[in-house]
């Protein structure tokens, strides 16, 4: 058991699966002698190498197409995409390559390429730098995507994203990067089960990556306000641990979900029509989502109220419980 | 020692130049890092009178990133990248361009985007989170920043593709740097300028980094060299040698506006700033490949070669005494900056009426009045 910052609990867990095994290859924009501009894969260069830890030229197509190249021969790239604003310009290499491969070849092939992208915003940060679209590569089957929100969870999932024969999305919350956790020797949970962090009555909050912390500060305002609320971090958006969901929603018939990415076409509305097929008669309230307006990310100055915060999971659960 | 430009006819000066550029690729060079004329610059000559305006333009420009860093390490404003070290590239070609030409900067044209008339307080505007963008393109003929690499380009391209078919004798100029040219929206705007022969001025400022990514692991060949593959007439310039960047572009700018199709100049130069204010450039280059390049200042140099063609010491404290007062204007043009409301963003993202947004818009004002009425009560 160690103290890490989320971030270099990432690095901790990239450094561990590079060392069990030498196929597992970084590559990405700035990740050698920089360190990445978050320093996630600071030291592995010095570590390992240029030829497993690779400075690539200036491209995310090339960065992912040559990531499926490599795979198809046997190895386990872990690619870096500098901002989740800069993930589109690979978006054919991951959508109709990486994702569809392995159908296409009749399930003959395996694609064990990890994508890492930071995402979501609170950093004060210009456009194209603060954006959550989780919701483009959960609608894209042959993916798996995850997202962590704490430095044990980043320590483990990392590596159980490395060992996984399928692609995966896996996102870092980058406001949470210098956030501290304890982080175990052994990971609790599986990389596609949710976790529950708090019990309750009255309803539950679901969330994933930078709104995990921001649901349970919520549900602590709550308990101030005699309300018990239950927050559960979904940690895998594609599956979706839909029963660990619904066993705590038979238990309150309240939902809220909360994520930074714009309600429309969310995985809030994906989570809400799954637990109304599933537990209709248990539910009280129609399921809530509490995310972002279908607009661009907004410049910095604003984004505190674009962003969901205590105030408006607040606001939902009020209105979860006024029905 | 004044050379006035009468005695050497540009149309001349420019047509040898450009010979010489097709024949051979080396780097035009006007000026030495010490201030002396080479012979190609000898021979060009020197229009003492644009050089002094070039020069103003440079010192303010620098003037106005000394000061935003400032700014930001003040906390007004959230980030800033410096284009210190690139002036001459920037003033050199954008001075050459006719006002109308339009250009797509990339996010680093500060220098650029003074010369075209944008105000200190619009481009800061973008770094202190206030706006996406800063100022109207339609003005100043200068499209807002492009912070996804190499995007612009083939949007330069489109551009131009509208003026080839009006047969219009505009140049489209784009703005962009060594790193983003291994995206592939780069070398499609050049393959299809090339292969549609438009109107396109492509400007490579060979920074030598993209963030801590050196030029030599984006590419083999040098870019002026892919871009005669793809077909374009390739010029390769000092970048920090503002009158052989001004000759230079003015020379692809003319052959572009004779309809010969699209050029490209790759200018070298040097940041000599971190990539932006976040960035910490001792983790990746050397105080020795900094030093190289601060003996190569381009405005050191201009300076020395305009007092020895005899400017006076006055004139230098005159602009010296201009830069002071544009900085204390830049300073409190920052903090007079009006913020922004989340509730006017609504309206802006689609063009005509959109009812999810004008949903939403009702819900947030719905929220903001709860939230108010809590307050109070
Ligand atoms: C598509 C894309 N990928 C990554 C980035 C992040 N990024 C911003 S600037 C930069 C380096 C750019 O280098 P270069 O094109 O040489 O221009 P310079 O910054 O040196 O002026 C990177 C990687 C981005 N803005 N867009």
């Amino acid at each position: 058991m160690t103290t890490l910052t989320l971030g270099a609990a990432i690095n901790a867990g990239l450094r561990q699966a590079m060392t069990d095994d030498d196929r597992v290859l970084v590559l990405g924009e700035d990740v050698g002698v920089l360190g990445g501009v978050f320093r996630v894969t600071d030291g592995l260069h010095a570590e390992f190498g240029p030829d497993r830890v690779v400075d690539t030229p200036l491209a995310e197509s090339a960065i992912v197409g040559t990531a499926i190249g490599l795979a198809l021969r046997g190895y386990r790239p872990v690619c870096e995409i500098q901002f989740d604003g800069f993930v589109y310009p690979a978006f054919d290499q991951i959508v109709s390559q990486l994702a569809k491969m392995r159908a296409r070849s009749g399930g003959l092939l395996k694609l064990p390429v990890v994508i890492r992208i930071p995402v979501g915003g609170g950093i004060g940060a210009v456009e194209h730098h603060s954006e959550s679209n989780e919701a483009y590569f959960a609608h894209t089957a042959g993916l798996r995507v995850v997202s962590c929100s704490n430095a044990d969870d980043a320590f483990h999932m990392i590596q159980q994203a490395i060992h996984s024969d399928d692609p995966v999305i896996f996102y870092e919350p980058k406001r949470r990067y210098w956030e501290k956790g304890t982080v175990a020797n052994e990971p609790s949970l599986g990389l596609h089960q949710a976790g529950v962090l708090r019990r309750g009555t009255d309803c539950v909050l679901a969330a994933h990556g930078p709104t995990v912390a921001t649901a349970l500060a919520a549900a602590t305002a709550a308990e101030e306000d005699g309300y018990s609320v239950a927050v559960v971090d979904l940690r895998s958006i594609s599956p979706l641990d839909l029963s660990t969901v619904r066993d705590l929603v038979r238990t309150t018939g309240r939902l809220v979900v909360v994520h930074e990415a714009s309600t429309f076409f969310g995985l809030g509305a994906e989570v809400a029509a799954a637990v109304t097929e599933q537990c209709f008669f248990e539910l009280k309230a129609p399921v809530l989502r509490v995310g972002a307006y279908n607009m661009p990310y907004p410049p910095a100055q604003v984004e505190d109220h674009f962003l969901p915060d205590v105030d408006r999971v607040l606001d939902a659960i009020d209105r979860s419980l006024d029905y | 020692m004044h050379m006035a430009p009468a005695e050497t006819p540009a149309a001349a000066a420019w047509g040898r130049l450009l010979d010489r550029q097709v024949e051979d690729l080396a780097m035009v060079q006007f000026v030495t890092p010490d201030g002396a004329l080479t012979p190609a610059g000898e021979e060009y000559g020197v229009d003492v009178d644009l050089a002094q305006r070039l020069h103003r333009d440079m010192v303010l420009a620098r003037r106005l990133d000394t000061e935003a860093l400032a700014l930001q390490r003040q906390g007004e404003l959230n980030l800033w990248l410096m284009s210190w070290g690139q002036e001459a590239a920037q003033v050199g070609s954008i001075r050459a361009l006719r006002q109308t030409d339009m250009v797509f900067p990339s996010y680093r044209e500060h220098a650029a985007a003074l010369c075209r008339g944008i105000a200190p307080a619009e481009l800061m505007a973008q770094w202190r989170g206030i706006r996406h963008a800063g100022w109207d393109p339609s003005v100043s003929r200068f499209h807002i920043y492009s912070l996804v690499l190499g995007t612009q380009t083939l949007h330069a391209t489109g551009y131009a593709m509208g003026a080839a078919m009006e047969r219009s004798d505009e140049v489209v100029a784009v703005y962009f740097g060594d790193g983003s040219s291994s995206q592939g929206d780069v070398n499609e705007a050049l393959n299809w300028s090339a292969a549609g022969t438009l109107p396109v001025l492509f400007f490579c400022q060979n920074n030598q980094w993209a963030i801590s990514t050196p030029t030599t692991t984006q590419m083999r060949t040098p870019l002026h060299r892919r871009a005669t593959g793809f077909g374009l007439d390739a010029y390769h310039v000092d970048g920090n040698d503002v009158l052989a960047v001004h000759a230079v572009t003015d020379v692809a700018a003319r052959r572009i506006r004779a309809g010969s199709g699209p050029g490209l100049i790759e200018a070298q130069t040097y940041r000599f700033g971190g990539h932006s204010s976040s960035d910490d450039p001792q983790r990746y280059r050397t105080q020795a490949d900094f030093d190289l390049w601060m003996g190569r200042d381009p405005l050191v140099r201009l300076e020395r070669l305009l007092r020895t063609l005899g400017v006076e010491d006055d004139w230098f404290k005159e602009l010296q005494e201009e830069s002071d007062a544009f900085a204390v204007d830049v300073r409190s043009a920052c903090k007079a900056l009006a913020g922004s409301d989340l509730c006017d963003l609504f309206g802006n993202v689609y063009a005509e009426a959109h009812p999810v947004l004008a949903g939403e818009r009702e819900q947030h004002m719905a929220f903001l009045a709860a939230l108010e009425s809590q307050g109070e009560a």
